[in-house]
């Protein structure tokens, strides 16, 4: 856990970078720090690391006063990303990751296997491993940085806009493998970043500042995004709030029966089956890779003729999934598959404004005393305790 | 004149004289260097790891060139001289004057190299809680070793070209063949100790930039052999890797 206590940093021209921030980073949750430039975000972290000391207040980690520990000390126990990664382009990668554990007195060895096993771990295929940085693209040097930062296995990481200078793919990429990864190792970790969509996608909890270094809000990402406290943090959190609140709702909702091809199919056998004008085609395995125009087949289904709009939603996966699927597939039905990714059923849009309403509505219950229980009682399924209905 | 060059290098009755000069000439060159490369990598190292004092290192640079080297060198003598009994009242002076000569360029060179050092690199050796002196030589040096071997080259070269300066006080050197070819107008003699010099100087960069070749990381100087140049090659290690080409062995197109 690490813990701000009324931290500030005033720089030497009376710059005020960090004001009174106070906010704790929960051990084993990923805290993100978040603001338009000038708010204090990358001051803070480098705060915790003391590559930057404060002027006033204190920061702890797991209640020890880091100013009472040596800075070098304390930064070979915390990991640490940077925006470039800031590999050491004359040293080879393995060279690279075993830095932290080497300067820990361990012996050459145990570094180096557990070295091989992070790339491993990262992404990284092991033959990487002689190469130099300069050998590799921008998006696998970020992953080293994380191998690196992880190779002496801290209980606390520190990254900086580790993800902002990868075409936005490979950013993708890299934050899906990261929260994996976390899943993983549970390790207690800051994050900062300018982007709020990678904020609310990464974070536990998410801080807000402002410019000046003052905290606007500190909450969890769906709450950031339902009940901003003021303007400046609805702004920056930006539009489609509603919309992007979908992404961490789940419900259980109605899908129906949909009539099926298999790739390699005739055309008449796909005329066969519906005489919907969009035919869904499934693989061998039951996964579903695309619709096709019944219209336009001639031959066999291949998949070249396979429509590729429509997105797949899971059926334990965020209400967002599943509208979306139904709003991109060609056919207006959504294709929806299980936690295995074999084929489930469609669902129209029409057939998920229901279970979006009923959850909306849980989760005013549940996070408002005031709140009238009778819409939250009817959806109330999944373990959500909703309070005793109280007159307003 | 070639051939009267070629005449005068080959004549066996010059051999011991040439390789006495040549050996003389080369102990100057070593001795200056390494003094100056005694107190110009570390002044370099510490302003470039500090970035104190970069405001001195570009002013002395430039004052240092422009002084007159062979007014320094009486300049010198004339002062110290008479203080300093045999040898020692020439040698000091000239070693004074080549020293001064050569520390601009690897200060120059130390200072720009360290200065240069991606700051990321830097800010995640610090991050990593790796201490002063451990940035400095774990990472810093390591990176900024081409600009510090191309500042001691350069140095070495323009000290090779000034040693013959010491024959003028009465000292050996290649300068001998110069100086005392000129007091008897034999030309072939000066022509040949002119050929000595440059025939030095062009050997002692080569083994300089051996050095290099294998002092520097690849890494750092981008030198990779890919696969397809290995086939090509077979098995001839010497033979520098294309970094420009299509690697195959790198993956990913950023670079």
């Amino acid at each position: 856990m690490i813990r701000f206590e009324s931290v500030t940093k005033e720089f030497p021209d009376g710059t005020v970078a960090v004001d009174a921030l106070s906010l704790t980073a929960p051990t084993g949750k990923i805290t993100v720090l978040v603001g338009p430039s000038g708010c204090g975000k990358t001051t803070s972290l480098r705060m915790i690391n003391r590559m930057i000391e404060p002027t006033g207040g204190r920061i702890l980690i797991d209640d020890r006063d880091t100013s009472t520990i040596d800075a070098a000390e304390l930064r070979r126990g915390i990991g640490y990303v940077i925006q470039h990664a800031g590999l050491f382009p004359h040293r080879t990668i393995l060279a690279n990751i075993t830095t932290v554990p080497l300067l820990l007195g361990w012996d050459k060895a145990r570094a180096t296997s557990h070295a091989l096993e992070l790339m491993d771990r990262v992404g990284l295929p092991q033959s990487f491993a002689k190469r130099y940085p300069s050998q590799l693209s921008g998006g696998q040097q970020q992953r080293v940085g994380v191998a690196r930062a992880l190779a002496a296995d801290p209980p606390v990481m520190l990254m900086d806009e580790p993800f902002s200078a990868v075409d936005p793919i490979v950013r993708e990429q890299l934050q899906d493998e990261f929260l994996r990864l976390q899943e993983e190792i549970g390790t207690t970790i800051v994050f900062v970043t300018h982007d709020i969509d990678e904020a609310i996608k990464l974070g536990d909890q998410v801080a807000v500042l402002r410019v000046g270094g003052r905290l606007a809000q500190l909450a969890a990402p769906e709450e950031l995004l339902s009940r901003p406290v003021d303007d400046f943090v609805a702004d920056f959190v930006g539009r489609d709030r509603g919309y992007r609140t979908l992404g961490f709702r789940t419900a259980p909702f109605p899908t129906s029966s949909e009539p099926t091809v298999r790739l390699g199919a005739s055309a008449a056998d796909a005329r066969g089956v519906t005489d919907d004008p969009w035919v869904l085609v499934l693989d061998d395995d039951d996964h579903p890779v695309g619709w096709v125009e019944r219209e336009r087949l001639d031959g066999t289904v291949t998949r070249d003729a396979l429509h590729r709009g429509g997105t797949v939603a899971s059926t334990d996966g965020p209400l967002r999934q599943a509208l979306d699927a139904a709003l991109s597939a060609p056919s207006g039905r959504g294709v929806i598959v299980g936690p295995d990714g074999v084929f489930v059923g469609t669902v129209r849009a029409r057939d998920l404004i229901e279970p979006i309403e009923a959850s909306a509505a849980r989760e005013r219950a549940a996070s408002s005393a005031d709140a009238s229980g009778d819409e939250a009682g009817e959806g109330a399924g999944e373990g959500i305790v909703v309070a005793e209905p109280k007159a307003l | 004149m070639i051939n009267d060059i070629i005449a005068w290098l080959t004549d066996s009755a010059h051999r011991d004289d040439i390789v006495q000069r040549l050996l003389e000439h080369l102990q100057y060159v070593l001795l200056a260097t390494v003094i100056a490369a005694g107190v110009a990598i570390p002044a370099g190292m510490w302003v470039g790891h500090t970035g104190r004092g970069k405001f001195a290192v570009v002013n002395i640079s430039g004052f240092a060139r422009a002084i007159p080297t062979l007014g320094l060198l009486f300049f010198i003598v004339l002062w110290l001289g008479p203080s300093l009994s045999g040898d020692l009242a020439f040698l000091l002076p000239s070693l004074i004057v080549l020293v001064v000569l050569a520390i601009p360029p690897i200060l120059a060179g130390t200072y720009a190299g360290i200065d240069e050092v991606d700051p990321a690199a830097r800010d995640a050796a610090r991050g990593m809680g790796m201490r002063g002196w451990q940035v400095l030589f774990k990472v810093e040096v390591p990176c900024a070793l081409p600009l510090i071997f191309s500042g001691l080259r350069s140095a070495l070269l323009q000290v090779v070209a000034t040693a013959t300066i010491a024959a003028t006080v009465g000292l050996g050197g290649l300068g001998r063949f110069l100086i005392d070819g000129l007091a008897v107008r034999d030309y072939p003699q000066m022509a040949s100790g002119a050929v000595l010099v440059a025939a030095l100087a062009l050997v002692i960069d080569l083994v300089a930039a051996v050095v290099q070749r294998f002092a520097v990381s690849r890494g750092v100087t981008g030198r990779f052999r890919t696969r397809r140049a290995r086939v090509a090659v077979g098995s001839t290690a010497e033979s520098p890797a294309t970094a420009e080409s299509p690697a195959t062995t790198t993956v990913g197109t950023a670079h």
